[in-house]
């Protein structure tokens, strides 16, 4: 009894209800790898769209919403790896595969030097300051004349044919190299979209989430429990632009075309994902996949239209923001208290009957 | 003489930047407001002022006259009814909502004005030029920069010398106190936006005519506002001035190295000051 006296406390960030999306999210999972045996190459290469798009919208709802970090500048990631794997395969010959690796490593290396002139800007400053960087890195790449200056260039024919695995792919389900090389792209996005969304459900459950959730809420609050805003922001930072620079190396291979107002357009890498994430919901890991579904959805209906199709998300854009600042999945969750992802933080095993506290 | 003609140029050069940035800077000392949009509304305003000039066949001086009441009631309305609602301690909301505000105005101008070079034609004063000694200066660069400082001084006189610009400071410095005092911060703000509109007006009138434009081109112009500003240190209007004038030298210093290093070497110059002195080289405020 009086063992049992003592409150045992813990703090648990599971549902019943995200124990059993666990199961339909391993489903999904399983569904779009075996998705290229069924669909047409059209729709793989929508699905490795779609799913480019979410990992970059991850990464930047990790940096705005969960380190109130606003950066307008992603894109200098987006196109440094981009140019990172071009070179590694036009200048060094490396598999476009290896160019990817290190076009993800160069890019956190390229964090380094970035971080310490942006982090010199406070708060809203931060944003232009993430946009200045993107505009020199750019401007730096279209001086590189052996990867096509400001015009650009295109991989070698065959580069993306002889890549590791595409000829084994090839041979299996009986598809050209050229399918092969999609439906091997579209399943390093597919894996890579898995594995960000895992990584960061794990940081933020994690004491590191909980340091960053305090951070982005109170930063001098959050100092005098001994958390290091500098470190916890740099960290996140350096992260995004990582699983930035991989993206925009696998969005290139697939592409096998770069040239730097592509590769580091502010429009494709960093409006449309602020849209995506703004729109879906900031501040969730839901968030963005709902956005990015929203996107892909209204892309294809206004696809006829032109600059109407950015001028409409703009206004839809602003109209969220306005009206419903968590987007349409943080007005579902407000209604339904429904959570796929929970990373708040639920006391249980007190010795009333309360079912618990959430804080966090 | 190569290398003081490339200096004069440049100072010159400044002062459009200076002209870009001072609304900038006036928003953002009154309302800690980072208005994304600012370069686009320039470009919104720039070509304004084309239409005026092609429809009425107005002179662009005149034109710009007549757009300023226009652009001072948008910049108004587009506070009070939208950015005054952002405003608070999450720096979020106004960043995302300038942000797509920034492309609406963009992808407006392009489906109206299409994706074409555009220039305003402002007869005669285009090639006009003045001897000084060694040195060419054309009248336009120089009318840029004797703007941007009439700007600056009227800016300083309603800040510091109207009841206006006291209510400015008010309200800046503290708006719930402000508010007690009589004074409507909702209204302040949105006469400041419209403030700001006016001058970026000034700016757009000689956007337009010194160079082409196309509705693609505002967020640079926000970029080299941003650098003035940041370069001068927040919170003085002349170390805004100053700061266009380090990316202007810096600009045309790069260009007469290699054309294709302009636009690169304003952002160096900026980088270097911002590793030096990272809260500019004249800072007054204290954020």
């Amino acid at each position: 009894m009086a063992v049992d006296a003592l409150p045992s406390f813990k703090v648990e960030t599971r549902t019943r209800l995200s124990s059993a999306f666990l199961v339909v999210a391993v489903a999904v999972l399983a569904l779009g790898f075996a998705a290229p045996l069924f669909t047409s190459r059209a729709v793989v290469q929508d699905l490795f769209f779609i799913l480019t798009m979410l990992v970059l919208a991850q990464c930047w709802n990790l940096l705005a919403g969960f380190a109130g970090l606003v950066s307008v500048g992603q894109q200098a990631f987006v196109g440094f790896g981009a140019y990172a794997m071009f070179a590694a395969v036009i200048l060094l010959g490396l598999d476009p595969l290896v160019g990817i690796v290190l076009a993800g490593l160069l890019a956190a290396v390229l964090t380094i030097p970035t971080g310490f002139f942006v982090f010199r800007l406070q708060g809203a400053y931060f944003a232009i300051g993430t946009w200045v960087i993107a505009e020199v890195v750019r401007l730096s790449f279209a001086q590189w004349k052996a990867l096509g200056g400001g015009t650009g260039t295109s991989l070698p024919s065959g580069a993306t044919r002889d890549m590791a695995g595409v000829r084994w792919i090839a041979d299996l389900f009986g598809w050209r190299a050229s399918q092969a090389t999609d439906v091997l792209c579209y399943w390093l996005a597919l894996a890579l979209a898995a594995a960000t969304i895992l990584f960061i459900h794990w940081l933020l459950r994690s004491r590191q989430g909980l340091g960053l959730a305090a951070v982005r809420d109170n930063q001098e609050a959050a100092r005098a429990v001994g958390v290091d805003p500098r470190w916890m922001k740099s960290t996140v930072y350096l992260l995004a632009g990582l699983v930035s620079g991989v993206t925009g190396a696998l969005i290139y291979v697939q592409k096998a075309r770069i040239s730097p107002d592509a590769a580091f357009s502010v429009t494709d890498w960093t409006a449309y994902v602020i849209f995506i994430v703004v729109i879906g919901g900031i501040g969730t890991i839901e968030g963005p996949v709902v956005g990015v579904i929203v996107f892909f959805v209204l892309r294809n209906v206004l696809a006829d239209y032109g600059s109407w199709y950015l001028l409409i998300l703009g206004l839809i854009g602003i109209a969220v923001m306005l009206v419903a600042p968590r987007g349409l999945w943080g007005l579902f969750a407000d209604r339904t208290g429904i959570q796929l992802f929970p990373v708040r933080r639920i006391l249980t095993g007190a010795p009333t009957k309360t079912k618990g506290v959430p804080h966090g | 003489m190569m290398w003081l003609d490339t200096i004069v140029q440049g100072i010159l050069l400044g002062g459009l930047y200076a002209l870009f940035a001072a609304g900038l800077s006036l928003v953002f000392g009154i309302m800690r407001l980072v208005n994304l949009a600012h370069g686009d509304l320039i470009v919104l305003a720039a070509f304004l002022i084309l239409v005026l000039v092609t429809a009425l066949g107005l002179n662009p001086f005149v034109a710009a006259l007549v757009a300023m009441p226009a652009m001072f009631a948008l910049g108004f309305a587009l506070q009070y009814l939208v950015l005054n609602r952002t405003l608070g301690p999450d720096i979020l909301p106004p960043l995302l909502v300038t942000f797509g505000l920034s492309i609406v105005i963009q992808n407006a101008l392009l489906e109206r004005f299409s994706a074409d070079s555009r220039r305003v034609s402002a007869g005669a004063l285009e090639t006009a030029s003045l001897q000084f000694g060694p040195i060419n200066i054309g009248t336009m660069p120089l009318l840029t920069f004797l703007s941007a400082i009439a700007v600056i001084i009227g800016l300083n006189l309603v800040f510091y010398r109207t009841s206006l610009g006291r209510a400015f400071r008010a309200t800046s410095d503290d708006r719930v106190t402000a508010g007690l005092m009589g004074i409507r911060p909702d209204r302040i703000f949105a006469i400041a936006t419209g403030l700001a509109m006016v001058v970026v007006t000034i700016a757009a009138l000689y956007l337009g005519t010194r160079a082409n434009f196309d509705p693609t081109i505002g967020p640079a112009r926000l970029i080299y506002a941003f650098e003035a500003v940041i370069i001068g240190g927040l919170g003085s209007f002349w170390g805004t001035l100053a700061g266009g004038i380090i990316i202007g030298v810096a600009q045309t210093a790069g260009a007469s190295i290699n054309p294709e290093w302009q636009i690169l070497a304003g952002h160096i110059a900026f980088l270097l000051v911002l590793l030096a002195r990272p809260r500019g080289l004249f800072p007054r405020a204290v954020d």
